[in-house]
């Protein structure tokens, strides 16, 4: 790890103010960024130390209905949330997927959005990644990517967005509050990480000195809390990152899907939004028929970047499950193994 | 660069002088406060022998940078038992022989602690198995581990309920 | 073994005891010191810088650019390393590796040491290797193991032969009315102890001291001793606690070796820990198999053949060759049986010992393939085994100094309830819905002996030491051979002095081959035989002694007394045989070794019997071992709570062999794409919902005095195929390459 400067602003503008700097890196819990550091692979002249600066810890329930999170907020304080957990049972299952319980106390909301990918060649120093260093090239491309991503690629990275918590999160609409040197701005997190084209190396729409200072949920997220769940296959039970998975969150009206709300992680370098997908289902039954078609349509443009082509039969698959799940209703009590196949309710039909 | 961190280290207050602001927690227990009980197993945040508690969470302490630690209250394995009076969760750990080479065990027994703490596994042990996944052991000592978890708290319980009648 | 004569008995009350640990206070409380918890005054930090090359040589290292971080004291590279008494390639015997200690540069696979960067603390250290930024001559590597050229090696494991047959099995096969050929492919594993490599190393002129996890600390004095050109005897080893081994701290590493230089160079203290992605090279690894069966039976499923052919990998630069055809050896009975090897040089570190090296990744293939035919001839898994049963050993017709095999199966089937197992695949489902499937597998590993010396002493103050330079990699050897030692001076485990874990101990061999209780033991038995002995005759022969004129007749000594084996009522205690001898203490010394008597007439090993649940989601192809029950016979039980633990990692290792480990190598780069603990999975607490082991009794008469077989590799034998087995009776999928990865049972 390179030697840096430290700094502990007391306040939003000061941390913008320092943030602005070629070679700054905000840190909050660091529980990737100083991973990062270790590996070489991020090398900040100035860690801005944001985890003290007031009024971003806190989580309401706005005026309009909608939810606002702190950037600050532990992953796990959000997951057990009374009220939070209740609006958003999927949102909650995913964090509860995610890493483990050590690193879900540390890390935050902003944290989570803003973490780096875990492809073995953006890790790795030695390899070529135009992620890490633009132009130089991708040897994930010809290596080792029966995990990489099978939507939105490019010749230039292949690789994927690790999150669990972006994919229901993208699947309910939120959104990204953002202050920055010129004022601050909203952003819906489905723009906010960049799909990778030609400059990889850009992740997400922050300019420099920009932080997230707060995601929202909009009123209408909270209408989904009866039918929503987050799945997600690994190749453990648990501290594992995902293969693929799935969010999927449903409003029913007398067995009949009025809306619905779908995304899909371990895919793409961003938490994909299936909005065609949703259209399919929408004034559909709930039945079998219609979510497979509404996979079928989810991953049309899907194609293998490498040796992964089972990811998109198996990510149609999930979409499948999680609706089957969505739609048997959610769970009173969280599931013992938050997102996993080994904890569904009896009685789910499982064909195959 | 030299900065002073004021912390609360196993109940007592400490003032520590960082000459290297690249020191992470751990490394500033192991190598300049001679407290060797919390391990490192991987500084990469994927083994969880490095558990320790901050502000009574369990997490990290590869990850955490010491300097954000100013103001905190850090508990280690070291701070657990009050002299040669076990915590319940080192005891169980014994009886129930939750280790076997013992290298993950301060991470095991503080996770443990910390999870106790959290509250949100009860008495069923899928969700002790779940809570205590971010703590590898190579030994495979999960049977163990997970009884121990169960009855230490079961044991905290009835002290609780008995300190309340 | 026969005892010191006259025979005297020692009686105790401490073998057969569930204690618990008796450094477990010190392991839940932290105060256990590991090698890296050491911090001598005037230390300093060594780090390894690795190479990111498979094959080539260093062009070029930015020593200045490392140097001039602050704190940074030096850097060590061939240019300057310490010039060795012995080259390091040099090989004394098959147990001495070549390693890489920057004699030249060479670079021979990826995360080889190229350098050391020394400093006053970690973090400057740390960087300080990061500046070096190494430019090289690169060759073309070759990594991948199915594109290298096939040869027979030499041998195979340590000094096994690279062929073994009895029998004709190629008219077994063409008389058989039932044949299954078959492939099986293991992955290439890293032992990834929780405890990284690690020593600290201090000089003082030719003297050194180190602190390093060790599980040979005499075979590691000799290799310094060698390496450094000093006597061993000026070689100091503290390893009193090993935060795991499983083979990979057998020998002295490479990087351990480098730090002992490194002081060297600096005249000062210095610690070196591996990072948890430098273990992924040169501290040894499984190497990858493939294996290839033919095998024949009758339609009644009586085996008429078997044929197992291993392709396994070494390095480019030493030998070590993954012994899988050993199982084959012993498990099944046949009229014809064959077992080949051959082998490809691969530009990787050298494999090594893995826990169960051979056996784990021997068993899951044969384990497999015993299903498949057992399917063929549309028997029960186990009612297929037993009509195999092997009550002699198939390849050298040895009968077996003990085999309680036919009772773990029984055992085990009936805690399963296997006999409700249905015989056709995909036919269970749980209530959600989810496929289950049962699958069995037999566990088998050899009762070794090594060599080993041990000391006791019995004072007249009643109490004992017993001194023994054994290892503790988490076994349980500070208890297990503690109760041995306690028994063996026939005084109570609370007042006798135990002491191990240090290399100024008699030499207790290496904690390997699961033979270190047996071996270790052994030793302890005979010192305390001595030193019982030598007390005996001060009182048989002391006229004022109860005990006088009972030499002939043999003592019996229990609980700090010895009595006449003829009456018990007449004796006295130690200490009053002692003070009137007007002795302080008496001393005794005792060895081990291989009987090669008995080795030559019987056949020797543990068995078990295992027996798994899995549950697959039928759609997505998750993978869960929802219960594991293992029933294995290894004679003598010194200490159940700790063969039980024992039983259980081993389990969990299959767990993890059969669905789990895997190291991911970039065929171009030659480096490990997963050289971390994220994505090299092992299983976490919630992968193991279920585990039981039965200890099923088994008495011994022949391996060893005490009757000990070793327990702490078996649990990986017969698990892992288990597993494989299940999941073929989940899912109707017959995974032949492990681990089985979800995306194989949804293609």
């Amino acid at each position: 790890m390179n030697r840096f400067d430290y700094l502990r602003p007391a306040s939003v503008a000061e941390a913008i103010s320092a943030g602005r700097k070629p070679g700054s890196a905000y840190l909050a819990a660091g529980t990737n960024l100083l991973d990062l550091m270790k590996g070489g692979v991020a090398r900040p002249a100035l860690l801005i130390d944001i985890t003290r600066l007031p009024g971003l810890d806190g989580i309401e329930v706005l005026p309009n209905g909608g939810m606002r999170v702190g950037a600050l907020v532990r992953n796990s304080d959000l997951a057990y949330h009374p009220v939070f957990s209740k609006r958003h049972p999927a949102v909650a299952e995913a964090l509860l997927s995610g890493a483990s319980a050590q690193l879900r106390n540390a890390a935050t909301v902003a944290g989570n959005l803003l973490q780096r990918t875990r492809c073995a060649y953006f890790y790795d120093t030695a390899s070529a990644c135009n992620k890490r260093e633009p132009g130089a090239g991708c040897d994930a491309r010809d290596g080792e990517n029966h995990l990489h991503a099978v939507l939105g690629w490019s010749p230039e990275c292949i690789a994927t967005h690790p999150s669990d918590f972006c994919v229901p999160l993208v699947a309910l609409d939120a959104s990204v509050e953002i202050e920055g040197p010129t004022g601050s701005r909203v952003v819906p997190l489905d723009s906010f990480h960049r799909l990778p084209g030609s400059e990889p190396q850009l992740e997400t729409v922050l300019s420099p000195g920009e932080l997230v200072v707060a995601l929202h949920l909009p009123a209408s997220a909270a209408g989904y809390a009866a039918h929503s769940r987050y799945l997600k296959v690994r190749e453990r039970t648990s501290y594992a990152f995902a293969v693929v998975s799935a969010a999927a969150s449903l409003r029913l009206e007398g067995g009949v899907v009025s809306e619905a709300r779908l995304a899909l992680g371990g895919v793409a370098l961003k938490p994909w939004r299936a909005r065609a997908a949703e259209q399919v289902l929408a004034g559909r039954a709930c039945d079998e028929a219609a979510f497979a078609e509404a996979a079928e349509v989810a991953l049309a443009d899907a194609k293998p970047s490498g040796d992964n082509a089972f990811k998109i039969e198996l990510a149609r698959r999930i979409l499948v499950r999680a609706l089957g799940l969505a739609a048997a209703g959610t769970p009173d009590r969280m599931p013992a193994l938050p997102g996993s196949v080994f904890a569904q309710p009896e009685g789910l039909a499982l064909h195959a | 660069m030299n900065s002073t961190l004021s912390f609360t280290l196993n109940g007592m207050r400490r003032e520590v002088a960082i000459d290297d602001p690249r020191i992470t927690l751990l490394d500033l227990l192991r190598e300049r406060l001679d407290l060797t009980g919390t391990k490192k197993g991987c500084d990469r945040g994927q083994c969880g022998a490095c558990t320790v508690l901050l502000n009574g969470r369990r997490v990290n302490a590869c990850l955490t940078l010491a300097l954000s630690c100013d103001d905190a209250e850090v508990l280690t394995i070291e701070g657990l038992s009050e002299g040669d009076h076990l915590h319940p969760v080192q005891a169980a750990f014994i009886e129930h022989d939750g280790f076997q080479c013992g290298f993950c065990t301060p991470g095991q027994i503080m996770s443990a602690v910390g999870l106790i703490q959290e509250g949100q596994a009860g008495d069923d042990p899928e969700r002790v198995r779940e809570g205590m996944s971010g703590n590898l052991c190579r030994c495979g000592a999960y049977a163990g581990i997970t009884a121990a978890v169960l009855e230490a708290q079961a044991q905290l319980h009835r002290q609780t309920q008995g300190e309340a009648a | 073994m026969p005892e010191t004569a006259p025979v005297h008995i020692r009686q105790g009350s401490s073998i057969g005891q569930p204690l618990t640990r008796r450094e477990a206070l010190l392991k839940v409380t932290g105060r256990a010191r590991y090698a890296a918890d050491n911090h001598p005054p005037g230390m300093l930090y060594a780090v390894v810088a690795a190479s990111s090359i498979a094959r080539g040589r260093v062009a070029s290292l930015d020593v200045t650019a490392a140097k001039s971080h602050p704190g940074v004291a030096e850097v060590m590279t061939p240019a300057n390393a310490p010039k060795l008494a012995q080259d390091p390639d040099e090989k004394a015997n098959p147990f001495t590796f070549r390693l890489d200690l920057l004699q030249n540069d060479r670079v021979r696979y990826a995360n080889q040491a190229i350098a050391v960067v020394i400093a006053e603390t970690l973090e400057a250290a740390t960087e300080g290797a990061l500046l070096l930024r190494p430019t090289y001559e690169t060759e073309p590597a070759h990594v991948v193991f199915a594109s290298a050229t096939p040869f027979v090696p030499p041998s195979v494991g340590v000094g096994d032969q690279p062929k073994a047959s009895r029998g004709d099995v190629e008219s077994g096969l063409t008389g058989a009315e039932k044949r299954v050929d078959a492939t099986y492919e293991t992955a290439a594993q890293y032992h990834n102890a929780m405890e990284p490599h690690a020593i600290v190393a201090q000089w003082d002129g030719d003297r050194l001291v180190i602190d390093t996890p060790s599980q040979g600390m005499a075979m590691a004095q000799s290799r310094i001793a060698g390496l450094f050109g000093i006597d061993q005897a000026d070689i100091h080893i503290r390893s009193p606690f090993l935060g795991g081994g499983f083979g990979s701290k057998g020998l002295i590493s490479g990087p351990q070796v480098l730090g002992i230089m490194a002081a060297r160079l600096v005249n000062r203290p210095v610690k070196l820990v591996l990072r948890r992605e430098q273990m992924y090279g040169p501290v040894g690894h499984r190497a990858a198999t493939r294996q290839s069966f033919r095998i024949g039976a009758k339609a009644d499923g009586t085996l008429t053949a078997l044929d197992h052919h291993t392709v396994t990998a070494s390095s480019s630069f030493d030998d070590f060759f993954e012994p899988s055809g050993g199982v084959s050896h012993t498990l099944y009975a046949t009229p014809a049986l064959s077992t080949t090897y051959e082998a490809v040089r691969l530009d990787m570190g050298t494999p090594l010992f893995m826990r169960a090296p051979g056996e784990a990744s021997g068993s899951v293939a044969l384990e497999g393939a015993i299903d498949e035919m057992a399917e063929s001839c549309g028997l029960d898994p186990l009612e297929f085994r037993l009509k195999n049963y092997a009550e002699v050993e198939p390849l050298t017709g040895k009968p077996f100094s003990s085999k309680a095999l036919r009772d773990c199966y029984v055992q085990g089937a009936k805690r399963f309830g296997w006999a409700s197992r249905p015989l056709a695949p995909r036919s269970m489902r749980d209530p959600a819905g989810l496929l289950v499937g049962w699958g069995m597998g037999t566990a088998t590993f050899p009762a070794l002996m090594f060599q080993a010396e041990a000391r006791a002493e019995l004072r007249a103050d009643g109490t004992g030491t017993v001194d023994i330079g054994a290892h503790d990699m988490g076994q349980g050897a500070w208890t297990a051979l503690a109760q041995i030692a306690a028994d063996g001076v026939g005084l109570p485990l609370d007042r006798i002095t135990f002491n191990m874990g240090t290399s100024d101990l008699p030499n207790a061999g290496i904690a390997g081959g699961s033979a270190h209780t047996a071996t270790a033991g052994s030793a302890i038995h005979n010192a305390g035989a001595s030193v019982i002995a030598a007390l005996a005759a001060l009182a048989t022969n002391d006229e004022r002694s109860p005990l006088f004129g009972a030499g002939n007749t043999g003592v019996l000594a229990r609980d700090g007394r010895l009595m006449r084996r003829d009456d018990e009522s007449r004796g006295e205690s130690y200490s009053d045989i002692l003070n009137r001898a007007g002795r302080h203490s008496v001393e005794g010394k005792g060895q081990a070794a291989p009987n090669p008597g008995t080795q030559q007439s019987y056949a020797m090993h543990a068995h078990g019997a295992v027996f798994a649940e899995v549950k697959v989601d039928p759609t997505l192809g998750q993978i869960r071992v929802t219960r594991l029950v293992g029933a294995f016979a290894a004679g003598r039980v010194i200490n159940p709570r700790m063969v039980e633990s024992q039983y259980y990692g081993g389990m969990i290792w299959g767990i993890s062999f059969a669905l789990h480990e895997q190291a991911i190598t970039d065929a171009r780069s030659g480096r490990i794409t997963n050289a971390n603990l994220a994505e090299y999975h092992v299983p976490v607490n919630a992968d193991v919902p279920s585990v039981e082991a039965i200890l099923v009794d088994e008495h011994d008469p022949h391996v060893n005095a005490l009757g000990i077989k070793g327990v702490g590799e078996i649990g990986v034998t017969g698990t892992a195929g288990a597993i494989a087995n299940a999941v073929w009776h989940a899912t109707g999928h017959r995974a032949r390459k492990t681990p089985i990865t979800l995306d194989t049972l949804i293609r």
